[in-house]
This record gives C-alpha cells, sequence and structure tokens, in this order.
C-alpha cells in the first residue's frame, strides 16, 4: 500500500518530470517469476537425467536381463531387478487392498454420517496422520506393531494354513518375526489412508446436496446413497486418489525399509522378507560404488518410470474433474 | 461447506419397519464399518503419540539438548549435533525454496494463467509434489556429493528445497488465485505496472496463505529422511559449522540410532523421534491456524 500511494505521491508532484514506474524493475520481476516456474521444469529434467546418466552402464552391462535376473551379487557384480520390482508392486498393491477400503470408509464417515462438531476434530486427526514423517511409521510398525503381528497373526495363520495347497504357501511364514511383504503393505496402507481419505473427502464434498437429497427423498438409505449416487459422481476423481496413494506406496522409503527384512529372495509367502526398490537403495547406496552403485542407480530409474506413469494418471484424472 | 452441515447428517430412517431388513443390515453394516475405519485412523494416530511419548520422555534430559552424539559403545551423550544439524539444514531448504517457490507461484496464476507452458509447469510441479524424494536425492547425489567428492550440508539442504518447492508453489498460485481480479485491476487503473501491483496488492492479500504454504512445506522436510541419507549422511562429531562435510541430523540419527544394538543410541533416537513429531505436529496444527481467516474472508 505505502508503494503505492508514494507513486501517486510522486507521480502527483512532478507531473513534468514523470517517466512512469520504471519498466526496468518490472521487467526484471517478471524474468524472476519466469526464471523460477522454469526451475521446476529443469528439476524434474535434471532428477530423471541423472538417474538415467548413473544407471545408464548397468543397464548396457546386463540388457534387458536386469529386469528378469534375480540375482543381486555384490561379489560377482551380477545384479537384476526382479526382486525389488516384485516386493514395490507387492508391498504397493497390499497397501491398496488394505488402505483404498478404509480412506472410503472415512470418507463416507466424514461426509455422511459425522455428528457436525465432530468433522473438524475428527477430520483434522485424519489429516495430521499425513504429516507424521515416515521414519516414525517405520519404528512404530518395527517396534510396536512387528511383535503383535507376529504373534497373534503370523503364528496362528501359519499354523494354520501349514501344508494346505495354495494358502499355505501363499500365508506361511518359515520365521514368524513379524517383519515381511505384507507388513510392509500394511505400513504403507496406514500411511496412505490419510491421503487418501482427505482427496475423497473433499471429492465427495463437491458433490451438490441437492443430489443426495433427492436420493434420501425417495426412501434411500445411506448405503444406497452412497453406492447408487455419491461414489458413481465421484468415482473418477477417487480413482485419481488412489492412483496418488499408490504413487505414495511405491516411492516410500523409511517406513519399509523398517519393516520389510530387506532380503532378496522372490518368496511367494506376503510373510516372508523381501525388498522394495527404495529400500534397496536407503539399505546399500552408502557402501555402494562401482557397478552397484549404478545397478542402484538403474533401480531408481525403473522406480522413477513406474511411479511417473502412476502419478501423470492419477493427476489426469484429478485434473479432468476439475475443469468439468 | 459448513453450512451443509446440518443436511450432511443423514437422516434416521424415519419408518424403520417399511424398510426391507436386507436394505436395513446392508446400511447397518455400512454405517459401522465407516465409524470402525475412522476409529481405526485414530486408534493409529493414538497409539504413535502414545508410543513416542512412553518411549521418549524416558530419554528427555538436559544433556539431550548440550551433548552431542555418542560414538559406538560409549555412554550417555545427546543429540545436541542432531538437533542443530537439523535446523540449519530446513533452514537452507526453506530460504532457497521460499523465494523460487512463491515466484514461480506468481508466474503460475499473474502471468502465465492458461498458457501453454503455464499449464505444462503446473502438470510437472504437481508430479514433483508426490515425486518419491528418495530419486530427488539420487538426483542431488548425483549433482552435488560426487563432484564435491564428500557428502555435505549443502547438498542436504538442496535436497530439501527441492522437496519444499513444489508445496510453495502449489500453495502460493492457489492462495493467489482466490484473489479477485479487480483488486488486480483497481491497481492497474492507478498506473502501477504489474510487478508493483502483485507486490503490493495480490500478494499483501494472499500473504496468509503463502506463509501458510511455507509451513506446511518446513513441516514436510523437517521429517524427510531418505534424501538426507545420500547427501547430508551423517556425523557423530560435535557441529562445527562446516557445511562443506557430512553434518549430523535428527532423521538419519534416527534412523542410525533406532536400529543400532546400544540401549543408549536407541533411548537417544526414541528422544529424537518425539521432538521431531511434536515439532512437525505443532507445525501442521499452526498452518491450519493460519489458513482459518483467509478461507473465512
Amino acid at each position: 500500500m505505502t508503494a503505492l500511494t508514494d507513486q501517486i505521491a510522486l507521480t502527483a508532484s512532478q507531473p513534468a518530470t514523470r517517466r512512469g514506474p520504471s519498466k526496468g524493475g518490472d521487467a526484471v520481476f517478471r524474468a524472476a517469476a519466469y526464471g523460477s516456474a522454469l526451475l521446476v521444469l529443469f528439476v524434474l529434467a535434471g532428477i530423471l537425467g541423472s538417474i538415467i546418466y548413473g544407471g545408464w552402464p548397468a543397464f548396457r552391462e546386463f540388457g534387458f536381463g536386469f529386469l528378469t535376473s534375480s540375482a543381486w551379487n555384490i561379489g560377482t557384480e551380477q545384479y537384476g531387478a526382479l526382486v525389488a520390482v516384485t516386493g514395490t508392486l507387492a508391498s504397493a498393491l497390499l497397501a491398496l487392498l488394505i488402505g483404498v477400503p478404509i480412506s472410503l470408509g472415512i470418507a463416507v464417515y466424514l461426509t455422511q454420517l459425522c455428528p457436525g462438531w465432530a468433522r473438524k476434530p475428527v477430520g483434522m486427526t485424519i489429516e495430521l496422520l499425513a504429516s507424521v514423517p515416515s521414519i516414525i511409521y517405520g519404528m512404530w510398525g518395527l517396534f510396536i506393531f512387528a511383535p503383535l503381528f507376529a504373534r497373534f497373526v503370523q503364528v496362528p495363520v501359519s499354523n494354520l494354513v501349514e501344508g494346505m495347497p495354495v494358502v499355505g504357501t501363499l500365508l506361511y511364514a518359515r520365521v514368524p518375526s513379524g517383519v515381511g511383504v505384507l507388513t510392509a503393505g500394511i505400513i504403507l496402507a496406514i500411511m496412505i489412508v490419510p491421503f487418501v481419505a482427505s482427496i475423497a473427502r473433499d471429492m465427495l464434498d463437491q458433490i451438490p446436496t441437492v443430489l443426495r437429497e433427492s436420493a434420501y427423498g425417495i426412501g434411500c438409505t445411506t448405503w444406497e446413497v452412497v453406492r447408487h449416487v455419491l461414489v458413481p459422481q465421484a468415482s473418477v476423481s477417487i480413482i485419481g486418489a488412489i492412483m496418488l496413494g499408490l504413487g505414495r506406496a511405491l516411492g516410500e522409503t523409511m517406513a519399509v525399509t523398517f519393516v520389510i527384512g530387506n532380503a532378496n529372495r522372490l518368496s511367494a509367502s506376503v510373510f516372508d522378507p523381501g525388498s522394495t526398490i527404495a529400500s534397496r537403495i536407503a539399505n546399500e547406496f552408502n557402501e555402494a560404488d562401482g557397478m552397484q552403485l549404478n545397478a542402484l542407480m538403474a533401480l531408481g530409474c525403473i522406480l522413477f518410470v513406474i511411479t511417473f506413469i502412476v502419478l501423470i494418471i492419477a493427476r489426469l484424472l484429478t485434473r479432468r474433474v476439475k475443469a468439468a | 461447506m459448513d453450512a451443509a452441515n446440518p443436511m450432511t447428517a443423514a437422516p434416521p430412517l424415519a419408518q424403520r419397519s417399511r424398510v426391507r431388513p436386507s436394505r436395513r443390515t446392508a446400511d447397518r453394516v455400512l454405517r459401522t464399518a465407516c465409524l470402525l475405519a475412522t476409529l481405526l485412523g485414530a486408534v493409529v494416530l493414538g497409539s504413535i503419540l502414545l508410543m513416542l511419548i512412553v518411549e521418549g520422555l524416558r530419554g528427555l534430559s538436559p544433556a539431550l539438548f548440550t551433548h552431542p552424539t555418542p560414538g559406538p559403545g560409549s555412554e550417555g551423550g545427546g543429540i545436541a549435533n542432531a538437533i542443530l544439524g537439523s535446523l540449519v539444514l530446513t533452514t537452507i531448504g526453506i530460504v532457497v525454496a521460499t523465494p523460487i517457490g512463491v515466484m514461480a507461484g506468481t508466474f503460475l496464476a499473474e502471468y502465465g494463467r492458461t498458457s501453454k507452458l503455464a499449464d505444462v509447469i503446473r502438470f510437472l510441479n504437481d508430479i514433483l509434489l508426490s515425486a518419491p524424494s528418495i530419486l530427488i536425492g539420487l538426483f542431488v547425489y548425483t549433482l552435488m556429493v560426487r563432484p564435491m567428492g564428500t557428502y555435505s550440508g549443502w547438498a542436504g539442504g538442496v535436497a530439501l528445497a527441492i522437496i519444499a518447492t513444489p508445496v510453495i508453489v502449489r500453495t502460493t498460485e492457489d492462495m493467489l488465485r482466490l484473489v479477485p481480479g479487480t483488486l488486480r485491476e483497481a491497481g492497474a487503473a492507478l498506473g502501477a505496472p504489474a510487478s508493483i501491483v502483485i507486490r503490493s496488492v495480490t500478494w499483501r492479500a494472499a500473504s496468509a496463505g503463502i506463509v501458510t504454504g511455507v509451513i506446511l512445506a518446513l513441516a514436510r522436510i523437517a521429517g524427510e529422511t531418505a534424501p538426507l541419507l545420500f547427501t547430508a549422511l551423517n556425523n557423530n562429531s560435535w557441529f562445527n559449522a562446516n557445511l562443506m562435510g557430512g553434518i549430523a541430523n535428527l532423521p538419519v540419527m534416527i534412523y542410525q540410532f533406532a536400529l543400532s544394538p546400544y540401549p543408549n543410541w536407541q533411548q537417544l533416537a526414541w528422544a529424537g523421534a518425539l521432538l521431531i513429531t511434536v515439532t512437525i505436529l505443532a507445525l501442521s496444527v499452526i498452518a491450519r491456524v493460519v489458513i482459518k481467516p483467509q478461507r473465512a474472508r
């Protein structure tokens, strides 16, 4: 405000010499804004470029076999991405399987069922869950959740399914330590829930009240309103929100590193330890050099490609709704 | 949004007898499931806080803030160097990210608007916003750590800045867009060039929102661990103001100490975890309080 009034005063007192506010400053400001915006572009390009640059030797050495090999041998310098990629996809999909129903439940509760006075505090609690750093989830998962999970889920379930076909291999824990791919999936689910729930809540809030009221007016129950009116209305953006959650689950590092067990073994059981791309990079990067470093960078490349495809789809889905 | 509150609480089924039992059951199951899901969220947050308080308070002592991290096997010690290092790293991150983020957000909201370039940048910024932070760590490692030959505080700060920037860009743009166009026109009608209208009218009107964005970014980077592993790493010695070398910081300290075999290290990790979580939750709450008057206006 002062700047404005100063200028007005200036132009009023010196009408003859008035040259207008300096065009130079304006151009500099504009250039700074323009440059900062372009920087975002360069950073993204830089990330892609640096990872491809770092991973290139590994891709050249192992070729397409890098994707299909489950080897990870530092002694013989044989590296493959299969275990880490499988672990990444498996833990992220488990996270969605567990987390999405819970997220939608929370979103429906917050928008449809919750009494007015409780909406703000409950909504805030869920949002605060999103800001807890991932390393804290890792500690919680390893020190609180894993022992309980081993004792009350892994051991009884393993005993129950032992010897059964299919289920017996899928749900059998050789060492019921509480850590493993499923534990990672559960922790990831807890981490994406607040994220997906708050987006889904915003989307459900945007649906015109009239639609809901007319459904109730013809005698629908809450379930029918949600199932046949709200979900179809918001489906595209809810899928977008789920994809955003998937993107987060795929690249999540610290929490997973704590609870997945970090084993390079391809196992059919979800109770067995495994590793994800991110956890392997976090674990080995500091001690790695030579081809191992390149292989880790190549893993980073694969993670980049997977998450960016997921994120692009997510953003396109959530965007289309905004425009409509 | 709030005006709809009384309406959104679902009307009780007044004449239950006329609702077919199967429909009523489905409805009850759904309602219970939704309630349980929400309770689950609250229980998890409560459980995390309880764990931190129980384990963390035990380790809370004055020595925490006065002594550096102990070496392997030695007794006692604190996390003063890690606290200081974290403060320095987040400060670098925010100081670098704020001007860039605000200017980029200004470009998107004021200059770019609907141009193709602005659309592309907006889209890429949204992607950068949710990009895995570990990839940003790899990028800064290649960009700074490898050429400089050493892990460094500067690299850690830059990595955090890259994570903070998209958050600030996004909130700045969103907040500037809420400023009515008539304000800008009024400024322009007085003969003020665009840069002055932006600085003394639009920014001022959106200041609370922009500050919120910066606080949110701060909360986001304060607990980031993965990118610091490859950039700032850690340093057990007392902080010596040398940003050219590895620098102690809370997240990496927590990671290394929590998984260590030494009880006193684990205790320090818990104390650090309590400290960092309380700070971040406080920042998040503050951000929501700051944004309130903006929405009400």
